[in-house]
């Protein structure tokens, strides 16, 4: 194959810039991070021609090259850097008919770092409709570009794009406006001091606060920033910035004037119509909640099909192998300890999956930004923002990227109260928990002429108790951060979209893969761990295990199968396992939970999910692993050693169900935390304030419902 | 100040006018909150705040704290 190019795609949010994206490399495409930050990097590659391939950056979104936020100096961190090995040899910025103008702004500034550029106009299926024309020739003319009208949405213009990326080599690198006549002589003078480097490169780096991670500057750039930055002043720079996008815009406006033209203007659009009801006073709340209570039964009842079925699959899978394979540690291992710690992470995917496809859906719709204007007022009265409801509602997906997701907030408070509060909200990893014990104390009944069922009720009840417990914790914070606010907020309201069927696909596979891999990995390994530990001990009650149940009960008269079981549940009493579980019991046995509980719950500080897991390899273990069984199976089956009863009783289950609500069980969000607040202070406080109140929300629990 | 953007009613619309760099954040600028711009109230959220506005096309949200700092000159 021939040549390769970068391509990186820049544009504002909500141009369908993702679409485009999706639309050049289809399913070829990975999502990763950017070295030393948690920015996610989209990349994939295109075929463009025969003989030229094109590796495609999808760049996060940005209004301008004035950065405000991790993600958007990134995008000027790979523009300006010519030596990484992102650069790239065409940039595409991708615009939306109906809001040229506005994007044309980042164009005009990617133009003036002289980087050969493509203008996409997407959308271009709506300008019948709208009653647009648009002069492209005098239009390629004025900004010194191609311009290519594409229609991701409709698959249309994808091939004239490639033939225009493909001709890169033609794009002349001349800038389209002059912006320096903001203030001729300080543009003079960076040129006279620094004459091998672009001007306006001079200036970004000048103007942008871009020590959000650890960014690579060539020494001539470090050495600019320390000795010229007080050739003017902070608010002489900020007034500068101010004119150079009056000047901007005042060049756009120009050029619109030439070569736009729209007849009429729709004022009663869909927009408009949607808006009245979506965010009426009343209607718009119920709407919401409406929403969140329909996805929440939907991820109950629509996927206990597949589910059953998986649980049933590797209960199967694991009694295959141990009557297929000679007995042996190397079989136990597999069958016992493997399989079942896996098949506890494999089965929540449908739930997952679900929970990812409602939370793309309602971005992609446009719906979201709605949600984050209804709340606004009452999230700033708890010290949020209404953009904090955007991770809140992601948390439910998973906290890591809701953490992330709270870059966008502009006021460091708001940001970090967001941050601290949203590992309460439920997150899908406790979703195998709350199942689980859901199913195991809350009776399946349906309520109120069978049309909610209590089991749903109830996850539904725990979801609100995440987010009670997140405004609650925010408004205490609030109260008790000493930071002052200086927030501003700017959001956009994007037009209404039918979500479209290939980016909400991609993106339910991508995070459910990148879900059940990381989990997996974790509970793999504690799996086998855990296996280790439970099947092996010393001293004369584990070795001798089967001579002392044999002689203990010789008077019972049991059959084989039953004595088979006592010795197997007394050499786990002595394993290694055993005696660690021990040590906790004392701790945890207020609560309603016994020794196993008790190493489950320790192993799930790893990451929430690993409960199941750990729970099905310590009684597979027990079991020996020769009847077919359902975890859920061996749950209802364990008795309390010492109240008697089931051992996952309505008391116990409750207790566990707060536990896990409030319990600060994550790694992978105590370590985003720490990179976002670029403290271990944050995450310690957090990590300690979220279990001392899961300790206590369970205790309480228990003693009086016991 | 009685002639801001805070002060528009319901589908009225209106120009902006002057406004201190300091007070607003270039953020709003670049999405074409521009002296000389056509701005239309859309409506406000629920409390009153934020509002939603056009301003010359582009819909965009702010809260009131900083609308009051917006002066805008009405068309009688």
């Amino acid at each position: 194959m021939g040549k390769s190019i970068n391509v990186s795609l820049i544009g504002n949010p909500n141009t369908g810039k993702t679409s485009l994206f999706n639309r050049l490399t289809g399913l070829n495409q990975q999502v990763g991070n950017y070295p030393g930050i948690t920015v996610e990097k989209k990349e994939g590659v295109c075929k463009i021609d025969r003989s030229l391939k094109a590796h495609i950056l999808d760049l996060p979104g940005t209004y301008s090259l004035n950065t405000t936020s991790i993600d958007e100096s990134i995008v000027v961190e790979t523009l300006l850097n010519r030596n990484s090995k992102d650069f790239p040899d065409v940039a595409v910025v991708v615009s939306d008919i109906e809001n040229l103008k506005r994007n044309l702004l980042v164009f005009t500034q990617i133009k003036d770092l002289e980087i050969p550029t493509i203008l996409v106009i997407n959308m271009a299926d709506r300008m019948e409709r709208k009653a647009i024309s648009l002069d492209i020739d005098l239009m390629q003319k004025e900004l010194n570009t191609s311009v290519v009208l594409v229609s991701a949405r409709k698959n249309q213009g994808i091939d004239e794009l490639k033939k225009a990326i493909a001709n890169y080599k033609q794009l002349t690198t001349e800038p389209c406006m002059n912006a320096s006549v903001i203030d001729t002589e300080y543009f003079n003078t960076l040129r006279n001091t620094y004459p091998n480097q672009l001007v306006y490169k001079l200036w970004l780096v000048i103007t942008q606060d871009v020590n959000f991670g650890k960014l690579d500057r060539n020494r001539d750039i470090e050495d600019l920033k320390k000795h010229k930055f007080d050739i003017k002043s902070e608010a002489d720079l900020k007034k500068m910035q101010h004119k150079e996008t009056v000047v901007r815009y005042q060049f756009i406006n120009g050029l619109l004037k030439k070569v736009l033209t729209v007849d009429k203007v729709n004022a009663k659009d869909l927009r408009s119509r949607l808006d009245r009801i979506l965010l009426h006073k009343v209607w718009g709340y119920l709407i919401f909640f409406f929403i969140l209570l329909l996805i929440f039964q939907a991820i109950y009842d629509w996927s206990t099909y597949p589910m059953d079925w998986i649980d049933g699959t590797f209960a199967s899978i694991s009694s295959w192998i141990n009557s297929t394979f000679p007995a042996g540690p190397f079989t136990d291992l597999f069958a016992e300890g493997i399989i079942p710690g896996l098949g506890g992470i494999v089965i929540f995917i449908p739930q997952i999956a679900f929970l990812f496809l409602f939370i793309a859906i309602l971005e992609e719709s446009g719906y979201m930004s709605r949600v984050v204007f209804l709340m606004d007022h009452i999230m700033k009265r708890f010290g949020l923002s209404g953009k904090s409801v955007v991770p809140l509602v992601s948390g439910t997906a998973c906290a890591i990227p809701a953490v992330m997701a709270t870059r966008n907030i502009e006021d460091w408070k708001e940001r970090l109260i967001t941050i601290l509060v949203v590992p309460f909200t439920t997150c899908s990893a406790r979703l195998p928990v709350y199942l689980i014990i859901i199913a195991l104390v809350i009776p399946d009944e349906r309520i109120l002429g069978g049309a909610f069922n209590m089991q749903g009720l109830t996850l539904m009840l725990l979801y609100l108790l995440g987010f009670g417990a997140a405004i609650f914790s925010a408004w205490v914070l609030n109260k008790v951060l000493p930071i002052k606010r200086k927030a501003f907020f700017v959001m956009e309201m994007p037009a209404y979209k039918l979500p479209m069927f290939k980016n909400v696909a991609i993106t339910v596979i991508e995070k459910t893969k990148s879900f059940v891999v990381g989990a997996g990995k974790i509970i793999m390994a504690i799996s086998i761990v855990l296996w280790i530990l439970a099947s092996y001990g010393v001293g004369d009650q584990f070795n001798g295990a089967e001579q002392i149940v044999t002689e203990k009960y010789a008077s019972q008269n049991l059959s084989q199968e039953e004595l088979d079981q006592k010795i197997a549940s007394h050499e786990l009493e002595y394993s290694f396992i055993g005696y660690i579980g021990k040590g906790i019991e004392p701790a945890v046995r207020p609560l309603g939970y016994d020794w196993k509980i008790g190493i489950a719950i320790v192993s799930s500080f790893a990451a929430r999910e690993v409960f199941v897991g750990t729970l099905a390899t310590i009684y597979s273990v027990e079991s020996d692993g020769e009847e077919e069984q359902t975890i859920k199976n061996r749950m209802a089956a364990e008795t309390n050693p010492i109240l008697g009863g089931p051992l996952f009783n309505f008391a116990s289950g409750i207790s566990l169900l707060l536990f896990y609500a409030f319990a600060m069980q994550c790694m992978s969000t105590l370590a985003i935390v720490k990179r976002e607040t670029n403290s271990w202070k944050w995450p310690a406080i957090q990590f300690l304030f979220m279990t001392a109140a899961a300790y206590f929300a369970a205790l309480g629990a228990f003693q009086i419902l016991k | 100040m009685s002639n801001t953007i805070a002060h528009l009613k319901r589908g009225e619309t209106a120009i902006i006018k002057e406004f201190d760099e300091i007070d607003v954040p270039l953020k709003l600028l670049e999405m074409g909150c521009l002296p000389g711009n056509r701005v239309t109230m859309m409506q406000s959220a629920p409390f009153k705040d934020p509002i939603y506005l056009d301003i010359n096309g582009t819909h965009l949200a702010i809260r009131r704290e900083t609308a009051v700092k917006i002066s805008v000159e009405r068309h009688g």
